[in-house]
């Protein structure tokens, strides 16, 4: 895909006509770039996934590069897979897993929001 | 930097630290104080996205009598909080419409539960959601929010008025207050702690 990509673009002329990801992202799944500081992607890649790569530098969620991007989850969830499959983005945090998280894991999420409350 | 080439404010990353992201789902009627609730409690500016759902129409809510499939987009927005060094926490505010529901099973999967914000003016328009959500067996609290002409109202009243489950807890809300939504997440998470643990006795 390498679109000018000016204007409004379909979401399918966006992901290259593509309708599914391939690989298992939440809206919660924290992107990073791979080699932040290396040559960076291709000229042939997209106007929206050099956007995206950038944004990436450092860590971010699904749902945040996306509200940052101004696309669709989905959109933006299938850019993410090619970068991901090309190996210029990477995952920093767990799938979403089918059972509710482990106690540990509740235990920290309770700690983490009673330290936010005011004494 | 090389981020002259947007003209967006740069985003407030996270700490190359963060390596676990849990999430939250804020879910109630319309007006309920949702957006509120996210803004109150949140690290960053909320954040605003749109997700399509597509599914085979069979007669529901407004788009009924249309055959095959539909597109609805949804608006949502969400807001974050870094919990420790390693771990944030993302809130997600939904709609409640029925239409929306199959938003909710894509965003729930891997989520500690919901809060469903309650506005006793209009009780009625949580029925639905409630129902819903017994029927999936999804963890839920339900925050009641409080509006200067909200009538005042018993715990029990309001326990029996939404057939809650003596379990589910039931916590008051000023959406405003950063405290207060804390609140009302800590009394979901606890929840959800119960859940899992008797679970594993089970
Ligand atoms: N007094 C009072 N007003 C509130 C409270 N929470 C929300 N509001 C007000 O109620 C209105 C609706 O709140 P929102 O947070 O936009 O509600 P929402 O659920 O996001 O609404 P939709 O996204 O449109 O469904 C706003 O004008 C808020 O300022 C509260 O706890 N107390
Ligand atoms: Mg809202």
């Amino acid at each position: 895909m390498s679109g000018p990509g000016r204007g409004p673009v379909r979401p399918y002329v966006l992901t290259g006509g593509r309708a599914r990801p391939r690989h298992r992202l939440s809206v919660e799944t924290l992107l990073e770039t791979v080699d932040a500081g290396g040559a960076g992607l291709p000229v042939t890649a997209g106007r929206h996934e050099q956007m995206l790569w950038r944004l990436c530098r450092h860590r971010l969620s699904v749902a945040e590069t996306a509200a940052h991007l101004d696309l669709p989850v989905s959109v933006v969830t299938i850019l993410a897979c090619d970068l991901i499959e090309a190996g210029h983005l990477t995952t920093r945090s767990q799938a979403p897993q089918v059972e509710l998280p482990d106690l540990d894991t509740l235990q920290e999420v309770l700690d983490g929001l009673r330290r936010r409350l005011s004494a | 930097m090389d981020s002259a080439d947007d003209s967006a404010p740069e985003p407030r990353h996270l700490a190359s630290t963060v390596d676990q992201a849990m999430k939250i789902l804020i879910v109630g009627a319309f007006g309920v104080g949702k957006t509120t609730l996210v803004e109150s409690v949140s690290e960053i500016a909320p954040l605003r996205t749109e997700e399509t759902i597509t599914r085979a129409s069979a007669g529901v809510d407004d788009l009924a009598g249309i055959e095959g499939k539909t597109s609805t987009t949804v608006a949502m927005d969400f807001g974050r909080i870094t919990l420790n060094s390693r771990m944030a926490l993302y809130l997600f505010g939904a709609p409640g419409q029925r239409r929306f529901w199959d938003l909710w099973e894509g965003l729930v999967t891997g989520a500690i539960g919901l809060l469903v914000v309650v506005d006793t003016r209009r009780l009625e328009d949580s029925f639905d959601v409630l129902d819903q959500l017994d029927l999936r067996g999804l963890p839920f609290a339900v925050a009641v929010n409080h509006f200067p002409d909200s009538a005042g109202h018993d715990d029990a009243d309001l326990r029996d008025a939404l057939d809650l489950l003596p379990e589910t807890p039931l916590v008051h809300l000023d959406a405003r207050s950063r405290d207060s939504s804390t609140q009302a997440l800590i009394a979901l998470v606890q929840y959800a702690a119960r859940l899992k643990a008797q679970e594993k006795v089970a």
